[in-house]
């Protein structure tokens, strides 16, 4: 019973959080994967991108919800997601056409265009400030648990519960969906393969008769989607804060890399990496441990191996050692 | 008229020509083989050919149309196929998709020109649900060459397709050449293997410096005492 206890605990505040979180990193990870393996740069202004998106979200939530819309028990964020995704695409296409094409062009090396994303980010930045402010919005709706913990207690007689949040089951369910899409369209269209081609060898696609304007704009209209479903589901998670969006670039570029940059298998793999070591590292093991151990054990402290300030911290130790013990990342991507 | 040829094809990369008053050429069902010491500007001449180079003169004709403005991928929609040296294949592709991507421009039906180059490159069915870049080198030039047929080329060009490879292996792709070559379609290719090339050889340029040393049939050019000891040791 009291194994059972622990492993509840950890399954509330671990892993379901982890998945949820987990799922979020890997959509963001997969968007900077796609432009670094057909763009070839790595974008830091994916985070702005992905900010972008959710506000999007947030305003036309907001005028649905004036115009007493709803999806009842779901957030009606569900409905203006994919507006939020279309306007997202056409920024990123809109940035592509003036900023970007001008460096491809001048056949620019991948250092200037990171230096010419980070331009990018703080305009997109200031742009989205400039539009909703710098304030903390919430603008989930609906029925917020799928699971309540008092619920569960009661079902299993356990005393620990299991909560599940609705926004947490939206982002998997949405995450796995999404995800199976962009695997099959790069595995099995024609368009998608192309693009795998392009990405593995640029002189011999011009040679195959592949045009590099069209699969660079699909992949701008890819990335802005996940840009906009992984920003809008972080934002439904936990808040719309533009400024968390900034921070969120370090373990999404973290994912891309442990996973192997350019691979988008090794993008997810690597979300769930990040946000699963976050948590188990930054989580207080004391009621497991008393619950584990017999009771004269039973721990005073927290048992916390790092406090969850130092969350951020976390996936840039497994950046730096994964850079440092094997660049390319857990599934051979390329070397940045 | 041969039916492509590169004519007094002058040009290079920048200042500096490699090419000098070069001319190369091919009939379809022929092999024609371009060889020549290290830095003769075999590749050099290919490349001019496919559209690669900018020729300072000199001019590109196919089927009697002058294509010397044409870009490579427009080539290759008039019926060029270009096999590179090296990076030849999409390495993270499996070999089946290797050779879709070879009939990328293609809007019809690609069915039987697949079953053709599977038939023509056995090993390419047993290996074609694996990446190409986990195939041996042999193996590999054998996706690139039917990449390149993919688009049923009326012309492939081949720029050293023996490179890197075992002489068995070699062999037995000078074999799928003359195979491919049977079926009417023109090969023009570069070889360092020179002796070997000749032999299967309709035609052969020998390039000295970027000009025309020798041209004349494959047979005679082994059968020439003087190509012979300058050029095939002996």
């Amino acid at each position: 019973m009291d194994s059972l206890n622990a492993l509840v605990v950890i399954a509330n505040f671990v892993v379901v959080p982890g998945l949820a979180y987990g799922s979020q990193l890997a959509l963001g990870a997969l968007g900077v994967t796609m432009v670094y393996s057909v763009l070839r740069f790595s974008n830091f202004a994916h985070g702005e991108l992905m900010s972008f998106g959710a506000m999007i979200t947030v305003l036309m939530t907001w005028w649905l919800q004036e115009q007493n819309i709803g999806l009842g028990v779901l957030p009606t964020a569900l409905i203006a997601l994919p507006v939020a995704m279309l306007m997202t695409i056409f920024l990123a296409l809109a940035t592509d056409k003036v900023v970007f094409s001008y460096y491809r062009q001048k056949r620019s090396e991948s250092v200037t265009y990171l230096i010419v994303s980070v331009g990018v980010m703080f305009t997109f930045g200031g742009l989205i400030r400039f539009i909703i402010g710098p304030a903390d919005r919430v603008f989930t709706d609906g029925q917020r648990f799928l699971l309540k913990a008092r619920a569960f207690k009661k079902m299993t007689g356990l005393n620990e519960g299991l909560a599940i949040k609705t926004t947490q089951g939206v982002t998997i369910i949405v995450a796995v969906i999404v995800v199976a899409l962009i695997f099959w369209f790069l595995n099995k269209t024609k368009t998608g393969k192309s693009m795998r081609a392009y990405s593995d060898n640029e002189d011999l696609a011009l040679l195959s008769g592949i045009n590099p304007e069209r699969v660079v704009m699909i992949t701008w209209i890819i990335t802005g989607a996940l840009a906009a479903l992984a920003g809008t589901l972080y934002g439904l998670d936990k808040s719309y804060k533009p400024f968390t969006y900034l921070s969120l670039l370090l373990p999404i570029f973290a994912s891309a890399i442990v996973g192997g940059v350019g691979n988008p298998v090794g993008a997810i793999i690597g979300g769930y990496v990040i946000a699963f070591s976050e948590l188990f590292i930054t989580f207080a093991y004391k009621k497991v441990a008393t619950y584990m151990l017999p009771g004269a054990w039973a721990p005073e402290g927290l048992v916390q191996l790092l406090s969850t300030d130092y969350k951020i911290a976390v996936s840039f130790v497994i950046l730096l050692v994964v850079l440092l013990i094997r660049p390319t990342g857990l599934f051979a991507g390329k070397t940045i | 008229m041969r039916y492509l040829v590169g004519e007094a094809m002058t040009g290079g990369y920048g200042d500096a020509d490699i090419l000098h008053d070069c001319t190369i050429g091919v009939d379809e069902g022929e092999i024609a083989v371009v060889v020549g010491p290290n830095g003769a500007g075999k590749s050099t001449a290919m490349k001019a050919v496919f559209g690669m180079l900018e020729l300072r003169s000199g001019r590109v004709l196919m089927n009697g149309e002058d294509i010397t403005a044409l870009k490579p991928q427009e080539r290759v929609r008039k019926g060029m196929g270009f096999v590179p040296q090296t990076n030849n294949v999409f390495p993270s592709l499996t070999v089946l998709e290797n050779l879709e991507m070879g009939a990328f421009v293609r809007a019809d039906d690609v069915t039987d020109t697949l079953s053709q180059v599977l038939e023509l490159f056995p090993v390419l069915k047993e290996k074609a649900d694996q990446p190409a870049g986990e195939l041996s080198g042999g193996q590999r030039q054998q996706v690139a060459v039917g990449r390149a047929l993919m688009t049923q080329p009326k012309v492939l060009m081949l720029d050293e397709p023996t490179a890197g490879v075992s002489p068995i292996v070699m062999d037995e792709l000078f074999d799928r050449i003359i195979e491919v070559a049977r079926t009417g379609i023109a090969i023009l290719m570069v070889e360092q293997n020179a002796k070997q090339a000749l032999h299967i050889a309709d035609k052969g340029f020998v390039l000295v410096q970027g000009r025309n040393r020798y041209t004349d049939t494959g047979q005679a050019l082994l059968a020439d005492n003087d190509v012979r000891k300058a050029f095939l040791g002996g």
